[in-house]
């Protein structure tokens, strides 16, 4: 592994104590208030997106040092999002501060009342692998323009970009109130043993829920951005070339299927199979050609770990031989190539455990409403996607089928969409993030309300009599006449 | 209830964006013995207008609520979908070990973790309505008539409310050592007037938080700033309005959440310190302020951060529905009343439709080297270059 993480000594020595240190540092800095003005946020903000332009290269070659991400993805998915991401929150970030006046009623009348959003203070986010640039950066963005003061652990998955944040990012943000802490279990551990403000993790479930046992000790938020079983229903009323190129490019132009909201399985009729089988050989012809492997568009498995994983699905007999499409790998350079399986078993592992690789089971139904049912049989996944013409079935699957985002006729575009909230439901996540949401998610809306000294009520005071209750029933139900009487001090003393 | 409409970026033309809100499922309501109804029915009411199925246990140290609300639930709502269980500490057990959608808790910050690492076990969301040392910063009034009101609504905040038993109850004040004689005065006028007899005044709940505060006044050099009242009925479990001038604040009573009619007045030399001593303890559930300085109240919004703030009152930002209820940090997280109940029990999910219609081929590998700038020219939302690019006029 290339940027010589053990010779970095990665996260060496970094025990509870120091983790403790760096917590006390970064609150002191946050009590400073630095953090609290406009400026010193948007110049944070300025900061890294004055990073991505100037080192745009250096991300581009760590990404593809971890996952050899086709510069294509690296572009699209993690580096124009991210900068995107900046770019909103400097636009909008003057009126995403300022407080927010909300109405009152009769029953406190005169008062006056707003929701001010302020910095939670310390938070830790916790990154993933699979875009280790996007996913560290990206909440960070959201931290710090909510004002917080952020630790920031990138995945030790990915160890280029771990690389690339702690020895880059502090030369563009303020370090006082910004610290990366590379490592793996053991610094993640002491990390977790602290008491923060709010931590942010995206991952697996497994670790997600680590996570949310160890703020539980200390009763700190969290958000957690997990993943699922992405479905994709597809019914015959589509124009099968256009979904099929956009389920290809959803499900292995997104990270060789490495991806949370990647296309898992598909689910058609029987009767609609094989014209979509055939589409989706075609296009996956197109994109990579006769020799995938060869291919420099797909990116490649992340470690033999998760290579020996994804080979271990197809060790069943039973599902490897309904592999219609592909199925080739190379474990030397850990590649394998995008794979079709038409009609695997459905207690197969294949189909219980989220993928996350170059596999895509299709199942079949002799009805559409049964492939529905067969979505909601399982736990609420991160995304859901359904293609059809037909405006009942559109209306039917969003009404019926929960998953954290939905997209009809096309596949994970909704997270590049600042206006939608990104997170999962259920076993998916907690939580939801980009564009206010992320601001929203790293703040906290304190309810503020002024009165004067004017308008009191006698009624609210004991010695409790039935004519005080009577004038409080009256202003807790807004009457006019209880107010007035309340007004005029009745009743008198 | 109703989807709203998102706008979409040109770039992702032709589509439709909106945010549909769904319920989470079936959630479980823990609710606290102080306000036993009230605690009970208003996350019910949020989780039900968001279209739950509801599991509600009350707390068991109000049995005469718990019972109540198992015997009427059942009367005025569905019951296929609407559950009351009561019960205590091994029945709340059993319902952790389930899984739910959604876990709200009103309690102590002791049973939130409980209740959090239970649900951390199947990754179930949680809100948890904690409390705290909520404090009310007492500043010179100037006018009598202003210091009476301010004094009665501190009053109507300790003792009328549940005899302090109430997590946004007043827990202590503070106020400048020039001006305390004047504010213990009021409290002493108007205890009296409210509470001619004790009749007026809640009791402590049970035994257990009975002698917990007994032991809170007990130690010799809190006892010794008792200025008021401080006389306790172990029989009839009441407890005299209490106060107490500047007791030691290394002692319990400034340590932990009081809940209960005991009220310490700490003094400062300057009203501003307040802001200091308030943000070197655990973030409150509300903080009161009575002052007319503007400037003191822009530093106490600015630089003190609590669920809620409220200015010359106390008590009554509960019953504003457009504010959400909750609290922060030690107090806990999860807002609700009003629509916040609503977007509490729902998952808002956005939903992105597209046509077929308009399909960009560059979207799509192979990635040729001409395809990556064309992307640049789209992200970077320039439509001359991508244009030029269209019509082949330019390459890199």
């Amino acid at each position: 592994m290339g940027s010589g993480a053990e010779e970095r000594g990665i996260g060496a020595g970094f025990d509870s104590a120091m983790a403790a240190a760096l917590v006390v540092g970064l609150r002191q800095s946050f009590a400073s208030g630095r953090t609290r003005s406009h400026e010193w946020r948007a110049a944070q903000l300025k900061g890294i997106a004055r990073m991505i332009d100037e080192k745009e290269s250096a991300i581009m070659a760590a990404l593809h040092e971890d996952l050899a991400k086709p510069q294509m993805e690296s572009y699209l998915h993690e580096i124009s999002l991210a900068k995107a991401a900046c770019t909103f929150a400097l636009k909008e970030m003057k009126r995403w501060m300022t407080p927010e006046k909300v109405p009152t009623s009769l029953t406190t009348f005169p008062s006056s009342a707003k929701i001010i959003s302020e910095p939670l203070g310390v938070v830790l986010v916790i990154s993933a692998w699979n875009y280790p640039f996007l996913l560290a950066i990206d909440p960070v963005i959201g931290a710090l323009v909510a004002g917080n003061a952020v630790v920031l652990k990138p995945s030790e998955v990915a160890p280029a970009t771990s690389y690339f944040f702690a020895k880059v990012l502090p030369e563009y943000i303020d370090n006082s109130c910004v610290k990366i802490v590379e490592g793996s279990i053991p610094e993640t551990t002491a990390l977790l043993e602290q008491k923060w403000d709010k931590i942010f993790y995206t991952g697996n479930g497994k670790v997600g829920s680590i996570v949310m046992a160890a703020a539980a000790k200390h009763l700190t938020p969290v958000a957690l951005e997990l993943g699922g079983k992405c479905p994709v229903l597809v019914d015959s009323s589509v124009d099968v070339k256009v979904a099929a190129k956009r389920i290809a490019v959803g499900k292995w132009g997104c990270n060789n299927g490495q991806a949370c909201i990647a296309p898992d399985y598909i689910l058609t009729t029987k009767s609609f199979a094989p014209t979509l089988v055939d589409a989706m050989k075609r296009t996956l012809e197109k994109f990579y050609g006769k020799d995938p492997l060869e291919s420099a568009d797909l990116s490649r498995i992340v470690n033999s770990n998760h290579f020996k994983r994804l080979t271990s699905l197809l060790d069943d007999e039973n599902v490897s031989s309904t592999i219609v499409y592909g199925g080739q790998r190379d474990e030397q350079h850990l590649k394998i190539a995008p794979t079709l399986l038409l009609d695997v078993p459905h207690d197969s592992s294949i189909m219980k455990e989220e993928i996350f690789g170059p596999f895509l089971p299709i199942v079949t139904f002799d009805e559409v409403e049964d492939c529905i049912d067969f979505i909601n049989s399982k736990s609420k996944p991160l995304a859901a996607y359904l293609f059809t013409k037909d405006r009942k079935l559109e209306d039917q699957f969003v009404k019926t089928v929960s998953a954290g985002g939905m997209l009809i006729n096309d596949v994970a575009l909704h997270l590049a969409n600042p206006h939608l909230p990104f997170g999962g439901v259920g076993d998916s996540g907690i939580g939801a993030y980009h564009g206010k949401f992320s601001f929203d998610v790293f703040s906290h809306k304190k309810a503020v309300l002024s009165r004067g000294f004017g308008g009191e009520a006698p009624a609210r005071y004991p010695p409790y009599t039935p004519q005080k209750q009577r004038i409080l029933r009256g202003l807790i139900n807004g009457s006019i006449i209880a107010l007035l009487l309340a007004i005029l001090g009745f009743p008198r003393d | 209830m109703t989807p709203c409409r998102v706008p979409i970026p040109l770039l992702a033309f032709p589509s439709r964006g909106e945010l549909v809100p769904e319920p989470l499922g079936v959630v479980l309501i823990f609710a606290s013995w102080n306000f036993p109804i009230g605690v009970s029915l208003e996350p019910l009411i949020g989780a039900i207008a968001a279209g739950n199925a509801i599991v509600l246990k009350p707390s068991e140290l109000a049995p005469a609520s718990s019972n109540f609300l198992a015997n009427s639930v059942s009367k005025y709502l569905d019951s296929m979908l609407v559950k009351v269980v009561p019960g205590g500490p091994d029945v709340g057990q059993m319902l952790l070990d389930q899984k739910w959608d959604k876990i709200f808790f009103t309690g102590s910050s002791r049973v939130a973790r409980t209740v959090m690492a239970a649900a951390a076990k199947h990754l179930t969301p949680v809100a948890v309505e904690l409390g705290g040392k909520s404090p009310a910063i007492f500043d010179s009034l100037g006018s009598p008539r202003d210091r009476k009101v301010a004094v009665e609504r501190i009053v109507g905040a300790k003792w009328v409310s549940c005899a302090g038993q109430a997590c946004i109850g007043v827990d202590y004040v503070l106020v400048e050592e020039q001006f305390a004689p004047v504010l213990i005065d009021q409290l002493k006028a108007t205890l009296e007037k409210f509470y001619p007899g004790l009749d007026c005044l809640s009791r402590i709940i049970n035994e257990q938080h009975f002698q917990r505060l007994t032991n809170l006044i007990k130690d010799p050099s809190v006892a010794a700033t008792i200025i008021h009242g401080g006389s306790l009925d172990s029989e009839t479990l009441f407890i005299e309005p209490t106060i107490l001038l500047d007791p030691p604040l290394d002692a319990d009573i400034m340590n932990e959440e009081i809940f209960g009619p005991l009220l310490p007045i700490i003094t400062l030399k300057k009203i501003e310190d307040s802001i200091e001593f308030i943000r070197a303890r655990p973030k409150p559930l509300v903080i009161y302020a009575f002052t007319k300085d503007e400037k003191l109240k822009s530093r106490i919004t600015a630089e003190t951060s609590s669920g809620s703030l409220t200015f010359n009152d106390t008590m009554v930002q509960f019953a504003c529905d457009e504010l959400p209820f909750g609290g922060v940090g030690g107090s806990g997280f999860g807002q609700y009343h009003g629509k916040f109940s609503f977007d509490l029990f729902s998952h808002t999910k956005p939903v992105l439709r597209r046509s077929f219609l308009l399909d960009f081929t560059f979207r799509y590998p192979p990635w040729d080297a001409w395809k990556l700038p064309f992307m640049r020219s789209v992200y970077h939302f320039d439509y001359l270059a991508l244009l030029l690019r269209v019509l082949g006029l330019k390459r890199r």
